[in-house]
């Protein structure tokens, strides 16, 4: 659906207002369902052994001393499932490990049980007959020869020969000639980076609650980013028919991308199955971060080339992202779009997809952009400096605009980039004062954003309120502006309309909540939902008038004669409307099922202070202010809470968090303990400013936002730490010690 | 003829072309066309593209309309977190 051409200058009533949040009652009362909030009649409690190892052949597993435990009444190990169709068979291999684990914490065997003290002695009364292997965790040991192997035969055609086996994949983008672009510089800048790999940090567990039945019917309950997705890859794993696995997702305490595969619920189901009873599986906070996904750690080789007055002339990177036990790491998609936010005439970007002894990575918010613009944003910043230039000035010189040919292939339609880069330099954040050991960074980040398929349900009840079915679970405020969208459309008021998260048995195929797609697409599909119920509610005003339903417009919340010649009525409202339902016709309803296409590209430019003690290194954020286009805000608090989301987010990577492995490969900080997630004492009001460039592919003119705002914190607190510690970091986390140590090394 | 732009490590699969021509009034007439003519493409094909069609990205929607004039650019796979 293209922009409505009237929203240019449409008045909205509804949308870009600030209603109270649907969910906020029961979340703040304790009366919302989460994954592990649910029991049934008979439940068996499960748990899961995992490997100790990083890497191990398995060579058996004994669970007759677990089975024989009173109380047992299923124990599953991977020799219960079958061999899996190859587009499920590493999410199987991850789920429950086959001939080898492949990372600490890697499942081995399951247990359901009447309480969880027997499941847990259970546990330990499975012998489990491991072969240690040599492991490897670092992305550029990985790629080494000789370094131990995962797998065998793995390798796409793109890898040249000769590399060690645990180089999945290579890609290459760009266009020009970076040789000659470099020539062309007064001075090229070097530089590799790092980055650790880090966890979603979702504040809920993974939990489900399945019940599979003996005649191949299935419920389960979920926590999840996606039901549907869960439905279609446990029925794929478990050999059953989608329509008779129905899956109901939870209510969500938090996903990032982490939540858009799954871990448990096949294993769960296949309790389930064995045992006759429900089973429900809860995930430990330590679990999460031994066996679920972080994102990449990356090694980034970036070479720019920059004329005095700014003008890049030639931009190289070469990514290397470590995607742990299986592959398909993000470095695609940080290849595309590392250089994004820039208008070069000389790019090349080459990335390396490499396997490791470490949890599967999983999506997170942006998958793999924020290391390649952390690294691409830090060495533009250095270069900036060094030739005593204005960053911002910089990144507009070079920055994309309508027209110009993206890194990545295309060309650009409208887009916001320099739309935010203005904002910010006109915003007194960037001229307020510094004080000793204080330092200001900026940087800039591009997201692809994506539709994908979607159904949306509308229906108006006999008293004249509305309800809202469709089918992504809400964790960013998909239930309000749906709603919001829903009432704009119908002239009605936000509280006539509820908007409910539908399970897998009620509406047809939606993909994922990711890639910042339900505002974008679900938001599309409601508006046409709502356009295709007042066109039916017309055409029964139309019935009542005795007039054609063409000679019926739609205005503020009633059908009207549209103009003189359609006769004189008086408007009958949406209440008149559905209390004759029944005698018009029927029950007033619309849908949409759409593939949702035309998600407009979304760039953000962040500013950040800091201060760095120089006995410690330790590094206090003292002010922060987003800037993003959102394309039209439809609530703009939930924009704004995406956006210090995402920032909050990006800060931890940057200072904090990160997965620390022994020389073994074991996770030495699997717990919230010591791996430190920023918490509100950490930080100050995250400032933001929305923008709105409408995106020409929503009626609206609706972007995503929920995961650019991740991009550009990595860099930008980069660049402000490097400020106010006098000299140039290059690894993340700048944790007190290193920062320290740089000092040190600096000084 | 539609011109369709590769990204550069999938030149490889079309021999070495950055830029190939393809008989296609629509998206699964281009995808269909592409395997045929430049079978080095199939791969990459079957594990799932995204293409860019005058700016605006498309996945799965067989019956786009594509026109001689229009900007055709394969991109790898979105993926979103």
């Amino acid at each position: 659906m293209a922009l409505d051409q009237s929203s240019k200058t449409r008045v909205f009533k509804v949308v870009g207002t600030r209603p109270d949040r649907p969910d906020g009652i029961d979340k703040v009362t304790g009366r919302a369902r989460f994954g592990a909030d649910v029991v049934a009649p008979g439940m068996l409690t499960g748990r899961i052994l995992r490997s100790p190892h990083a890497h191990a052949r398995i060579i058996g597993i004994d669970t007759s001393k677990a089975e024989a435990l009173a109380g047992v009444k299923a124990v599953v190990t991977r020799a219960d499932f079958g061999d899996a169709p190859d587009h499920v068979a590493d999410i199987l291999d991850n789920c429950m490990a086959g001939a080898k684990a492949l990372y600490d914490g890697h499942a081995v065997a399951a247990v359901a049980a009447v309480s969880a003290a027997v499941a847990r002695k259970a546990l330990r009364l499975i012998e489990v007959d491991y072969e240690v292997l040599a492991s490897v965790t670092d992305v550029d040991a990985a790629m080494q020869p000789g370094a131990p192997l995962l797998h065998e035969g793995r390798q796409q055609e793109t890898v040249p020969h000769g590399m060690s086996g645990n180089v999945m994949s290579r890609v290459e983008f760009g266009h020009g000639d970076i040789e000659a672009g470099l020539k062309q510089a007064d001075r090229v800048l070097s530089r590799t980076y790092r980055t650790a790999a880090t966890h979603q940090g979702y504040i809920e567990p993974h939990a489900c609650l399945a019940t599979m039945g003996p005649d191949g019917k299935g419920d389960l309950w979920v926590c999840t980013q996606g039901h549907y997705m869960v439905r279609n890859t446990c029925a794929a794993i478990l050999g059953l028919e989608q329509g008779q696995l129905r899956v109901t997702a939870s209510e969500i305490g938090g996903g990032f991308g982490g939540k858009t595969t799954v871990f448990l619920e096949p294993v769960a189901l296949m309790l389930s199955k064995k045992a006759g009873r429900p089973v429900k599986l809860v995930m430990s906070r330590s679990e999460v971060l031994r066996a679920t996904g972080p994102t990449s750690s990356t090694s980034i080789d970036v070479k720019i080339g920059m004329k005095k007055d700014g003008r890049i002339t030639a931009a190289f990177a070469e990514l290397r992202y470590q995607g742990g036990a299986y592959p398909g790491s993000p470095v695609d998609m940080g290849s595309m779009s590392a250089f994004a936010p820039y208008d070069l005439e000389n790019v090349k970007t080459v990335g390396w997809d490499v396997v490791t002894n470490r949890p599967k990575a999983a999506a997170y918010r942006a998958p793999g952009a924020p290391m390649a613009a952390y690294a691409v944003e830090s060495a533009i910043d250095e270069l900036a400096k060094g030739f005593d230039l204005d960053p911002l000035e910089v990144r507009l010189m070079n920055g994309a605009d309508e027209g110009t040919l993206a890194s990545y292939g295309p060309t650009y339609p409208a887009i916001g980039l320099k739309a935010t880069l203005k904002a910010a330099k006109a915003h007194p954040h960037w001229t307020a004062p510094l004080g000793k050991n204080q330092g200001r960074g900026v940087a800039c980040g591009f997201w692809f954003n994506f539709g994908g398929d979607t159904c949306v349900s509308l229906n108006v009840t006999p008293d004249g309120t509305v309800t809202v079915s469709e089918g992504n679970p809400d964790i960013g405020g998909s239930r309000a502006s749906m709603t919001m969208m829903a009432a704009e459309e119908l002239g009605i008021p936000y509280d006539q309309v509820r908007t409910i998260i539908a399970d897998t048995g009620s509406l047809g195929q939606n993909d994922v909540t990711d890639g910042s797609r339900v505002t974008f697409a679900v938001g599309l599909a409601t508006i046409e939902a709502a356009r295709a119920a007042k066109r039916e509610m017309c055409k029964r005003a139309a019935m009542i008038w005795g007039i054609d339903a063409e000679a019926v417009e739609w205005v503020d919340g009633a059908a009207c004669p549209a103009g003189p010649n359609a006769g004189k009525f008086p408007p009958m409202t949406l209440k008149e409307i559905a209390a004759i339902a029944s005698n018009t016709g029927g029950p007033v309803a619309g849908h949409c099922e759409v593939m949702a296409e035309g998600a407009g590209v979304s760039f953000a430019t962040h500013m950040v202070d800091v201060e760095v003690d120089p006995e410690t290194g330790a590094t206090k954020i003292l002010r922060y202010t987003v800037f993003q286009d959102a394309g039209k805000a439809v609530h703009p608090s939930y924009v704004e809470g995406q956006f210090q989301g995402g920032a909050v987010q990006g800060i931890g990577w940057a200072l904090n968090e990160e997965y620390i492995h022994d020389k073994d490969g074991i996770l030495q900080n699997p717990g919230f303990l010591d791996y430190r997630i920023p918490v509100a004492s950490d930080l100050p009001m995250i400032d933001t400013v929305i923008l709105e460039i409408p995106n020409p592919g929503h009626p609206y003119g609706v972007r995503g936002v929920g995961e650019t705002s991740i991009v550009p914190p990595l860099a930008a607190v980069c660049n402000a730490v490097s400020a106010a510690a006098g000299v140039r970091l290059t690894q993340l986390p700048m944790s007190p010690p290193r920062v320290l140590a740089a000092i040190q090394a600096g000084g | 003829m539609v011109r369709v732009r590769l990204w550069g490590s999938l030149a490889d699969g079309a021999e070495g072309q950055r830029e190939v021509e393809i008989e296609a009034g629509n998206l699964r007439e281009l995808l269909d066309g592409l395997g045929r003519d430049y079978p080095g493409l199939r791969p990459e094909l079957e594990r799932g593209i995204s293409v860019s069609i005058d700016g605006r990205v498309y996945n799965d929607s067989w019956f786009t309309p594509i026109s001689e004039q229009s900007e055709v650019v394969l991109l790898k796979r979105l993926k979103g977190g």
